[in-house]
């Protein structure tokens, strides 16, 4: 018998003693799916969430955002800035016109990992914000791009719109199930990396991006 | 092939070539001793009593402050009980349904039966590349089937990139905790390691290193970075598999996880069959609970989802090797089966006093406290003296279920395991040594089934007690002989009553009836 | 002063508990007197001995039956059953039935199961039951409270017990540190595992000390027992007492 078999023999074999087929009435799962949870205002708490982390938080209108991703840049002191190529156009001409050299990733010539370790920062949209937790996910289309982009640069600069961000975490699974059906990886990311491996306490900046810089759009 | 992975292969010689990768102290956990005598050890081991009761402290404070935000976390934890029930009891129909989504996507599964089908399916993997080393995230699995010296055996070097495995391996060191595997370790002995041992096995620890956690943590992101840039291959475990649209987690902290996912061309995930979840709604309730649990964090700070192979983004090969090594005996028995919902976060570790004093190396499994109490004998059977003695190794003081997110009756599996420990001492005496306790324990047993008994038995002891203490001319007993000696070595027990509650009933209340 | 009375006349089963007979029979005798002293009827079924536990918990199974048994030969035909022991009466409502059905099936499972729900720790009975937090007792002394593991997590007494220690007249309750711990005797664990029992009593007996109390106060006397040890080994002058004994005293009584 191969393996694959073999183990599911031994799963049937184990398991003689429960009925098959009529999951549900054999297993009942009480929890109601999907359901937004009480957090008072969902921006704020979002904005104040995400700061608990250490992570700089800016507020400002759909309009001031090219400014507001520049500034977030020049606080960095980052030279040069990768964007995945659906970003918006009006952010990617803000980044240019600041003089900072500007790479717009090219799906059909990606940059090597060496390559990418090399650029400063990356400036991206986002999927879902979720206020509970102060977390931020990615779907990685277009505005996004690939998982890599938003790992090797140091710094994050993600754009969140106030449409995009939702209560907790149940409403943030329902929104982004179409994204995972359609075989989109996801990140969710809550703060720049850290690590609780010494003594238990938290030192944020390991291998993930160490600056997270979050612009709410309102 | 197979035989190079063989534990036997292992033996050091003078012929073999240097290692490529740190050794881990000799020998085989399975033949560590009994728990009660690991125990001296680490109880004599100031230092790591110091390191462990801080750690567990800490943790245990940031755990309490994030589960109170939440109103509905009891419903969670039901959620999160009934959805692994569902999982554990149907577990063929949601294996299959993982294996066609998952395939579909791109994926490759191999299923492996136990620990050295699984090393061999990895290492044939990694030789198809080409490459002789690979980048690890943190995973339990593989380290349950030890699979870094099978690699290493192979010719294969496995870097582990998780900071707390990091200190362990670059420490010559096993795992000490689920979640934190160093955490037995404080900040000057990890610094003692990295400036002794980083340089060999890659960029060495920058000179003047102090023992600041965050200059630690920036010293293994400068020795780990150009081992992510190079890396080919990766292998990682697993945190769900979802059954509904073939997708895998990691849920991780300091973005090593997400280099290992993304970087590589190759990606390896060896992931236990127990670690299914339904439907990817599923996730809403482990997501929540797992962090809360595990870190005490609202969130971590890296959760990586991948379906297959995604073009243009990632690995491009993409497999996974399903293990069961003992999970289908663990399914096998309806009460102790409950401990397969596990999801490895460690609070229960965390509250546990046993553990606290003890540390994890006590348990002699890569799984240690309250859950590996249970896990391993039931992963690895009863005929090791160490998997015996762990179903003991609790004082069954239940701090472990009520913060247990999956809702696993700890304790009563605990009394479960040791029943069946039990039962085997009878069944094979002369193969499994043992004290007089069957015996003691019959005779107790006489005296309990039956009032009179009780009396008799009573009368003996107190008059023995009497006698004693008015020959002696003592109020209360300091040292006794063995057994009892055990007891009274650092206390001291009062004398026994002159009178029973029964006696003096009869004497004073004995006329009501 | 006294108390109110919401249920007099109840007649209850003394579950006095193998240890507290043998080794504190002060505790069920306190027992006895307090709820006599709030109306109740309290009879002593001879037939009982033990909750099994000891037997239970140490994984034989087939010989905690004897125990079970008897448990309900003593107890099935009273309403009401008290003991002064989170432990025991925790063990009783916990572990009978499950030992029960896989012994002897459904029938004795049913009737085990009934007599196990009508089984009270004191604390419960006094608070729940009778209705009554202050018992009208008298306790002019620094106490610290331990919550026996048993008592919060398998009997599940809440904090019932603090509720009746705090309305006591003249009591200080100091605040003991890390209480929420074990304090490291879980039954044969202390004979199985000696040096990490000694290591938690040892941690437990400090916390205590650090307390200034007079008295350290516990609803189970194989905790008291183990913790009191160390304390008299150590010279901390702090006594042991089971909270049932606190409750029984009155101003210018025993």
């Amino acid at each position: 018998m191969n393996a694959k078999d073999e183990i599911l023999a031994r799963v049937r074999m184990a398991l003689r003693d429960v009925p098959t087929g009529e999951i549900e009435a054999d297993a009942p799962i009480d929890w109601q799916y999907g359901q937004p949870v009480e957090v008072g205002d969902v921006l704020d708490i979002f904005a104040e969430r995400v700061a608990d982390y250490k992570a700089a938080v800016v507020r400002c209108s759909q309009a001031k955002v090219p400014e507001a991703i520049v500034q977030g840049l020049q606080a960095a002191k980052v030279t040069s800035v990768v964007v995945p190529p659906g970003l918006d156009d009006g952010w990617r001409q803000a980044i240019t016109q600041s003089g900072m050299q500007l790479h717009v990733e090219q799906p059909e010539a990606p940059l090597t990992n060496t390559e990418l370790n090399e650029i400063d920062a990356v400036v991206t949209a986002a999927a879902v914000g979720t206020a509970e937790t102060g977390t931020i996910m990615l779907d990685h289309t277009a505005d996004q791009g690939r998982r890599a982009l938003t790992l090797v640069p140091d710094v994050h600069i993600c754009v969140v719109r106030a449409d995009q961000v939702v209560s907790g975490v149940p409403e943030a699974v329902a929104r982004l199930k179409p994204a995972v059906l359609a075989g989109q990886p996801l990140t969710w990311i809550s703060g720049g990396s850290a690590t609780s491996d010494i003594e238990l306490s938290r030192v944020e900046g390991v291998h993930g991006p160490r600056t997270l810089h979050v612009i709410i759009a309102e | 092939m197979s035989t190079d992975v063989s534990r036997g292969s292992r033996a050091r010689h003078d012929a073999e070539p240097a290692r490529r990768t740190p050794a881990p102290p000799a020998g085989d956990l399975i033949d560590s001793p009994r728990f009660q005598e690991a125990v001296k050890v680490a109880l004599a081991n100031q230092q790591q009593r110091a390191n462990l009761r801080h750690a567990t402290t800490t943790i245990r404070g940031k755990r309490a402050r994030v589960v109170a935000e939440l109103d509905n976390w009891q419903e969670l934890r039901q959620a999160g009980e009934q959805i692994k029930t569902r999982v554990g009891r149907h577990m063929p129909d949601y294996l299959l349904q993982f294996e066609e989504n998952f395939t579909k996507a791109g994926g490759v599964l191999h299923w492996a039966r136990d620990a050295e089908e699984a090393n061999r399916i990895v290492i044939d993997l990694v030789r198809q590349t080409g490459e002789d080393e690979l980048v690890k995230v943190k995973s339990m699995v593989t380290q349950e089937i030890d699979m870094n010296e099978a690699l290493e055996a192979a010719g294969i070097a496995a870097w582990e990139t998780d900071l707390a495995e990091l200190i362990v391996q670059l420490g010559h060191d096993r795992p000490s905790h689920i979640l934190v595997p160093a955490i037995h370790r404080n900040r000057a002995e990890v610094r003692e390691i990295f400036l002794e041992e980083m340089g060999r096995y890659g960029t060495p620890a920058p000179e003047g290193l102090d023992d600041e956690p965050a200059h630690l943590a920036a010293a293994a992101r400068t020795h780990l970075r150009n081992k992510f840039m190079r890396a080919k291959v990766s292998t990682s475990g697993a945190n769900f598999l979802v059954a509904e649209t073939g997708s895998l987690v990691v849920v991780e902290s300091e973005g090593n996880g997400r280099m290992c996912l993304t970087l590589p061309q190759t990606l390896i995930s060896v992931v236990g069959i127990e670690k299914l979840v339904p439907t990817f709604d599923d996730l809403e309730v482990f997501l929540q609970l797992l962090p809360r649990s595990s870190t005490g964090e609202r969130m971590n700070p890296y959760t990586s989802v991948w379906t297959g192979v995604t073009p243009g983004d990632g690995p491009q090969a993409i497999h996974l090797v399903l293990v069961d090594n003992g999970r289908t005996k663990a399914l096998a028995d309806p009460i102790g089966r409950a401990a397969l919902r596990c999801i490895r976060c460690s609070a229960c570790l965390n509250i546990c006093p046993v553990y606290e004093r003890a540390g994890g190396h006590a348990y002699g499994s890569v799984y240690p406290g309250p859950i590996g109490a249970i896990l391993n004998p039931q992963l690895r059977g009863t005929a090791s003296e160490v998997d015996r003695s762990l179903p003991f190794a609790s004082s069954l003081c239940g701090a472990c279920n009520e913060v247990c997110p999956v809702r696993i009756p700890i304790s009563d599996l605990l009394v479960h395991e040791r029943h069946k420990v039990v039962e085997a001492k009878k069944a094979d005496p002369p193969h499994i040594p043992h004290t007089a306790e069957p015996q003691l324990i019959k005779a107790a047993s006489w005296v309990m089934a039956d009032h009179k008994h009780l009396e008799w038995a009573g009368l003996g002891t107190m008059m023995g007690s009497v006698v004693l203490g008015k020959m002696l001319g003592i109020e209360k007993f300091g040292a006794m002989p063995a057994p009892l000696s055990r007891w009274t070595s650092a206390r001291d027990v009062p004398m026994l009553p002159e009178q029973t509650f029964r006696r003096w009933w009869k004497q004073n209340r004995g006329d009501q009836k | 002063m006294t108390a109110t009375i919401t249920r007099k006349g109840l007649k209850v089963a003394l579950f006095a508990t193998c240890a507290n007979d043998l080794m504190f029979p002060q505790s069920p005798i306190a027992t006895v007197e307090l709820l006599e002293r709030l109306g109740c009827r309290v009879e002593f079924p001879e037939e009982q001995t033990c909750c099994g536990q000891i037997f239970t918990n140490t994984g034989y199974y087939d010989e905690a039956m004897g125990s079970v048994k008897n448990y309900l030969k003593a107890f099935e035909k009273y309403e009401f059953i008290v003991g002064p022991s989170g432990s025991c009466v925790g063990s009783v409502r916990h572990q009978h039935e499950m030992l029960a059905r896989r012994d002897a099936g459904d029938a004795i499972g049913d009737r085990v199961a009934a007599v196990a729900a009508r089984t009270y720790d004191i604390s419960e009975f006094i608070v729940d039951v009778l209705g009554i937090t202050d018992v009208g007792a008298y306790f002019p002394h620094r106490v610290t409270y331990h919550p026996s593991c048993h008592s919060v997590r398998v009997a599940k007494v809440g904090d019932k017990p603090l509720q009746l220690l705090k309305a006591v007249r003249g009591i200080t309750v100091l605040d003991l540190p890390n209480s929420e711990q074990c304090c490291g005797m879980g039954g044969t664990f202390s004979l199985k595992n000696p040096d990490m029992s000694m290591a938690m009593a040892g941690d437990k007996a400090r916390n205590v000390a650090s307390t200034g109390a007079e008295y350290l106060v516990a609803g189970d006397n194989l905790c008291l027992l183990n913790i009191s040890g160390v304390l008299n080994r150590t010279r901390a002058g702090i006594k042991p007492i089971h909270l049932v004994e606190i409750l029984a005293r009155t101003e210018g009584g025993n």
